[in-house]
């Protein structure tokens, strides 16, 4: 996202100038093929069904919660830890809810502050151990896996709370209102969004393109950027043609999209997002360096709480039912996301983007072979494989460029 | 006359993709003798010992290896191995967990149908352990030996597998002066015992201590092979061979301008993180002035890490008292981020582990103490983190083709100017350089003096800690001896000489050994 490649030589094409560039990208641009391939493979033999509109909504809603744990997660994968727990998070925040929302009868926000605000305290107790203690991550979070689920067990004392009302639901289920009134052939609103997302993805890449080279900093080739962009582009419309053909926008498709867009942010150019790949590559420099890891440890934690309390909540929403089960096997999906997307196991390693197309590969694998009526057990097995294809992949492309490099 | 030639490299050729790392290297070794390999980093020496070992399998390069008169062509190190051909890399392979008699029989084990013999491992390592001069138990973990000792338990492990032509990577670069006398001695009495050695060295006292000849390798080139023996190998001789040119300075001429009093440490007291009744400094005053090179000699264990880690941001140690003056005021230092924001910089001795983070860019490594000052409100301007970087890279003449290159891919003389550029980002006016030219080469070296010279003549002061008296003698002006934990004296530089230093680093206050 932020590296680029050194100054090629003037005497070089353009086409052989783009493929050098290309080939620097080769672990993002392969993430992309990957999940392309997938799609089209699943379109062809679902016979159309995976790319249909009804689908599609479906895929944004079923994977949001993923997605949404996969945020925090790369995050603490970079830091160089690892939480277990995050599918129980998910559960005793749903337990929370049905107990505020039902049986308090709170209205749907005083519902989810409070959840959030929970989903904090969580974050904040394991940090505590991990950050102030010194504990590894994989001990806390394995103990606060058991922890919370039991937790969870306990508010619903072994039952399942329903329904939610119907402010709460919208929040998995629902979708932006339909501006045309349900009769238009496309939504208005939903492609609406998808231009004002265009034009601000095209301008705000040829603006960072200028700041660079006014900065007098080697910019990408212009066809490479060029070809990102509009490929991007296609993306966008191309969902949300697929989206306004149904239902219009779901609303987790709004809160996931604002999650991407800051998050990546943060990562790339906050402090707090550096400070975190510097504890990631080297904890002891990073501390030497003046960076309170201590403190960015704790934080880490305390925002993976409140996402996985989101997901927790958007999870609720969707099925409109609280039980002890929820969430369970989160943590492993969120994981392997956040590894096919490309991150690396000893930390410093990994992007927002590539965790999101990591667990859309997971997503339509799971959709795809569930419309193809593949059973769960063989599901496993094949997400099994593809996680270690990917990860051995990587090893293979560093071994390459390391080769390279010495 | 008719030499016994162990070894003959004929034309070696190793290219990498745009780069040709050795071209058409020639190398001679006679049976018996130890041969001295230097050059710059990054001139090709380690390229040839892989080569040599297998690390580059047998067709990826161009040219043969001869070894006892027969065509070899290691596939891997285990196909070297075989053959006599051990190479000790200078990152010990060692594991810290197991014991000496078990890592010396890593992957060579005492065993019969895979049952392990400890009585033929315990008495076997005993043997080779005299060989080497190490009287320590064999069952000893290696975790609770000393660095030089590790060093010897990896020289017994290369007995231990019959070795024919031992290969020592920059053996001694860890090492303390003490330790490192003693495995020259070692490397002579192997000799006598028929060992053929390649010493790998940028030391050049070393190589005229104890090789018999010098290749000198630049830019991928075999340049010369000299007698060691010969009259006419002066150091200055082979480090003209080394950078090809005459370098009749090894240190650039400075002379410095020393202000007003800077930092002032009193009564600094340090005890061991793990065994609290230990005294690791005691009691340790210094003062550095504005504009002044301040050195810190001690041998390895005196304290001088110890001493200066503590005092930027108690990042070493516990039970620490005394106080910091900075300009006449005492300053908080009990955090790294207090102590860099009274303008304190510590450039560790060990850049891979305490230094850099290796798997990210040279940018992002020289802004990581400084993101403060390039960020507003919590966000980073990446396109000016870049233009700084790109500043120091073409004033520190770091040599890489951008600021986007990862630091694990530079030599360590660049990774050294990567750091040194991190604590000038930071505008520090008191920098602690902790053994700034450690595994760099002359030419390096040469450059990392001026720098450190020109940040004086800013009016920063410095404190450089080295292990090479030469070194400080050269640069500094004035000097503190340090011995077990204790200030023993405080030198201007015209005053000192090596033996004088020598002394007080050994000294031992006699009340504190009752």
């Amino acid at each position: 996202m932020s590296a680029t490649v050194g100054a090629p030589t003037p005497d070089e094409g353009v086409l052989r100038k783009s493929l050098s560039y290309l080939s620097g990208q080769l672990r993002q641009v392969g993430l992309f093929v990957a999940l392309i391939v997938i799609v089209l493979v699943f379109q062809g033999l679902t016979h159309g069904i995976t790319l249909s509109p009804r689908n599609v909504s479906n895929l944004v809603v079923q994977n949001s919660y993923i997605l949404i744990l996969a945020i925090g997660m790369v995050m603490v994968i970079i830091a160089g830890h690892i939480d277990l727990s995050v599918g129980s998070v998910v559960a005793v925040i749903g337990a929370l809810a049905g107990v505020l929302n039902n049986k308090a009868g709170l209205p749907w926000w005083v519902t989810v502050i409070l959840c959030l605000v929970a989903g904090a305290l969580v974050g904040a107790w394991q940090g505590f151990w991990i950050a102030y203690f010194r504990i590894p991550a994989f001990i806390v979070t394995l103990g606060g896996m058991l922890m919370f689920r039991g937790l969870a067990q306990i508010i619903l004392r072994n039952t399942q709370i329903s329904p939610f009302d119907e402010a709460f639901r919208q929040i998995g289920a629902g979708f932006l209102p339909d501006l045309g009134g349900g009769t238009s052939y496309l939504e208005p609103l939903t492609m609406v969004l998808a231009a004002v997302a265009v034009v601000a993805l095209v301008i705000q890449g040829v603006r960072a393109r200028r700041a660079r080279a006014t900065h007098g900093l080697t910019v990408e080739p212009m066809a490479w950027f060029a070809l990102k962009t509009a490929f991007m582009v296609v993306l966008i419309l191309g969902i949300a043609f697929l989206l306004a053909s149904y239902r219009g926008t779901p609303i987790v498709l709004v809160i996931l999209g604002v999650l991407v867009v800051g998050y990546s942010a943060v990562m790339a150019s906050s402090v707090f997002g550096r400070q975190i790949y510097a504890i990631g590559g080297n904890r002891r420099a990073a501390e030497l360096s003046g960076v309170n890891t201590r403190r960015v440890n704790f934080l880490l934690f305390v925002n993976m709480g409140v996402l996985a309390a989101l997901a927790g909540i958007v999870f609720t929403a969707t099925l409109n039912l609280a039980g002890p089960s929820a969430g369970d096997g989160f943590e492993l999906d969120a994981i392997a996301a956040v590894f096919i997307g490309g991150a690396a196991v000893t930390g410093g390693i990994g992007t927002v983007g590539g965790s999101i197309v990591g667990g859309l590969i997971i997503g339509i694998l799971n959709n795809g072979m569930t419309i193809l009526g593949v059973g769960t057990e063989w599901q496993q097995f094949i997400k099994g494989l593809v996680l270690l294809a990917a990860v051995a992949f990587d090893v293979f492309n560093k071994r390459r460029s390391g080769r390279l490099a010495s | 006359m008719a030499e016994d030639t162990i070894l003959e490299m004929r034309s070696i050729t190793k290219e990498f993709p745009g780069v040709k790392a050795l071209d058409d290297v020639n190398l001679t070794v006679a049976r018996g003798e130890v041969h001295a390999i230097c050059g710059e980093n990054g001139a090709g020496k380690s390229t040839l010992m892989n080569v040599l070992s297998g690390v580059y399998p047998h067709g990826t390069y161009d040219g043969s290896i001869v070894f006892e008169g027969e065509e070899c062509q290691f596939g891997s190190i285990v196909d070297s191995e075989r053959a006599g051909v051990v190479i000790i890399h200078q990152e010990l392979a060692l594991s810290p967990f197991l014991t000496i008699a078990e890592n010396i029989f890593i992957g060579n084990e005492r065993a019969r149908r895979g049952w392990i013999s400890w009585t033929r491992t315990e008495t076997e390592a005993a043997t080779y352990l005299r060989r080497v001069g190490l009287r320590d138990n064999p069952a000893t973990k290696v975790a609770d030996i000393g660095v030089g000792k590790q060093q010897l338990v990896e020289i017994a492990k290369a007995l231990s597998k019959e070795v024919k032509l031992l290969i020592l990577d920059e053996p001694t670069a860890a090492l303390n002066d003490d330790d490192s006398g003693h495995l020259l001695d070692l490397i002579l009495e192997l000799k006598r015992q028929g060992v053929t050695s390649i010493l790998i060295s940028h030391k050049l006292n070393e190589i005229r201590r104890v090789a018999d000849k010098v290749t000198i390798i630049r830019d991928g080139h075999t340049i010369e092979t000299l007698d060691v023996h010969g009259q006419e190998v002066t150091e200055e001789r082979i480090i003209r061979g080394m950078v090809g040119r005459d370098m009749t300075h090894r240190f650039p001429d400075h002379t410095p301008t020393i202000g007003a009093e800077l930092l002032r440490i009193e009564d600094w007291t340090v005890h061991h993180p793990l065994d609290r009744e230990r005294v690791v400094v005691d009691r340790a005053n210094l003062t550095v002035h504005e504009g002044e090179i301040i050195g810190i000699a001690g041998l390895m264990g005196a304290g001088r890490t110890e001493l200066a880690m503590s005092v930027f941001g108690h990042s070493w140690g516990t039970g620490i008292s005394g106080t910091v003056h900075k300009r006449g005021v005492p300053i908080d230092v009990r955090t790294v981020p207090a102590a860099i924001r009274h303008g304190l910089a510590y450039a560790t001795e060990d850049r891979k582990t305490l230094g850099l983070n290796l798997i990210e860019d040279i940018a992002r490594n020289i802004s990581a103490a400084s993101l403060g000052r390039l960020a507003r409100r919590g966000w980073v301007d990446q396109n000016r983190e870049h233009v700084v970087a790109e500043g120091y890279r073409a004033g520190m003449n770091i040599k890489a083709p951008s600021v986007s290159v990862l630091t694990g891919q530079l030599s360590g003389g660049n990774q050294q100017k990567v750091v040194l550029s991190r604590w000038m980002e930071t505008d520090a006016d008191v920098l602690i350089l902790d053994e700034p030219t450690r595994g760099i080469d002359v030419g390096a070296k040469y450059e990392i003096y001026t720098i450190i010279n020109s940040l004086a003549d800013q009016g920063k002061g410095i404190i450089v800690i080295s292990s090479e008296l030469p070194e400080l003698l050269g640069i500094c002006d004035r000097i503190y001896t340090l011995s077990e934990g204790v200030i023993t004296a405080d030198v201007a530089r015209e005053a000192a000489t090596p033996e004088q230093l020598m002394q007080y680093m050994t000294t031992v206050r006699e009340e504190d050994h009752v």
